[in-house]
């Protein structure tokens, strides 16, 4: 919670220097943010690669289970599919692009950003900071009314890192190594989804 | 998008053969990047007078697209939850 807040924190700041005219003429906001971006996936690159302990550990997972990071894709691209079809000015492959961020606001908005322009870009922000915050807030009621996967599959891409601790504590002990495979799952489809949709 | 997808290749391949050391300044290194990123973005919309004056709209939609994803995904889980059940034999 307080990572996402930062981030908001930024974001506003941006918004407030953009507003009042606060950057130099002549830097290219777009050109450094590109180059932040590439920066930023190799390290996700770095930090996936040198943690080989991960894939070790997934090999204790029911067989059936393993579906669940599909379930999660499958499931929110249907939904923000059928939802596309009450925004005749957002193009479906517009939606699937925010939906596939799977409350990983940071390197979704960005990715949009890059591809959509930040009006976009803006949406994929709020919508995948939201995907989070209700997770963490509501983690206990999706245990009680769709069993205990379903915090796991709302948290999308988050539930290796951020919303792992409320996982643990409302879905139990058992669930903290299927819930690192599932963001482990989502967090690598991201980048992929993402571009995948926006290029389309 | 070929150039993103390659970078970060190049990164699980240096990280794979970097994989005997400890490298924990790189999660302090991707949180950094990312407060600059949104940094950027919000200096992008800031500075477009077209997105806020929508940024009401942006928020609305914004609420429907991740309710209607969550929703998708939540049933999905659920149905992904019964077959559980019932291969591990009546409710646990």
């Amino acid at each position: 919670m307080k990572g996402s807040m930062t981030i908001v924190a930024f974001f506003v700041l941006g918004i407030i220097c953009g507003l009042f005219h606060l950057i130099p003429d002549g830097i290219n906001i777009g050109r450094w943010s590109y180059i932040a971006l590439c920066a930023l996936l190799f390290c996700v690159g770095i930090s996936v690669g040198n943690d080989t302990q991960m894939l070790r550990r997934f090999r204790s997972l029911d067989p059936l289970l393993l579906l669940l990071p599909l379930m999660t894709i499958i499931g929110t691209l249907a939904g923000v599919t059928v939802v596309s079809l009450a925004m005749p000015h957002r193009s479906l492959t517009e939606c699937l692009a925010v939906g596939s961020g799977f409350a990983y606001y940071s390197l979704s908005s960005i990715f949009i950003t890059q591809y959509k322009g930040p009006e976009l870009g803006t949406v994929a922000l709020l919508a995948n900071i939201l995907r989070e915050v209700i997770t963490l807030l509501g983690a206990p009621l999706m245990v009680r009314w769709f069993g205990r996967l379903a915090p796991i599959s709302a948290g999308g891409a988050t539930t290796m890192d951020t919303t792992l601790p409320i996982i643990t504590r409302s879905c139990g002990q058992d669930y903290v190594i299927l819930s690192l495979f599932h963001g482990f799952c989502v967090d690598f489809s991201v980048p992929f989804l993402v571009t995948f949709f926006c290029t389309l | 998008m070929l150039t993103v997808v390659a970078i970060m290749f190049c990164g699980i391949g240096v990280g794979w053969l970097l994989r005997h050391r400890r490298l924990s300044f790189i999660s302090r290194v991707i949180t950094v990047l990312i407060w600059v990123l949104l940094l950027c973005l919000g200096i992008e919309v800031g500075m477009n007078p077209q997105v806020i004056s929508r940024l009401t709209d942006l928020g609305v939609e914004a609420v429907v697209m991740c309710l209607a994803g969550m929703a998708g995904s939540l049933t999905l889980a659920w149905a992904l939850w019964r077959v559980v059940l019932k291969k591990k034999g009546g409710p646990s």
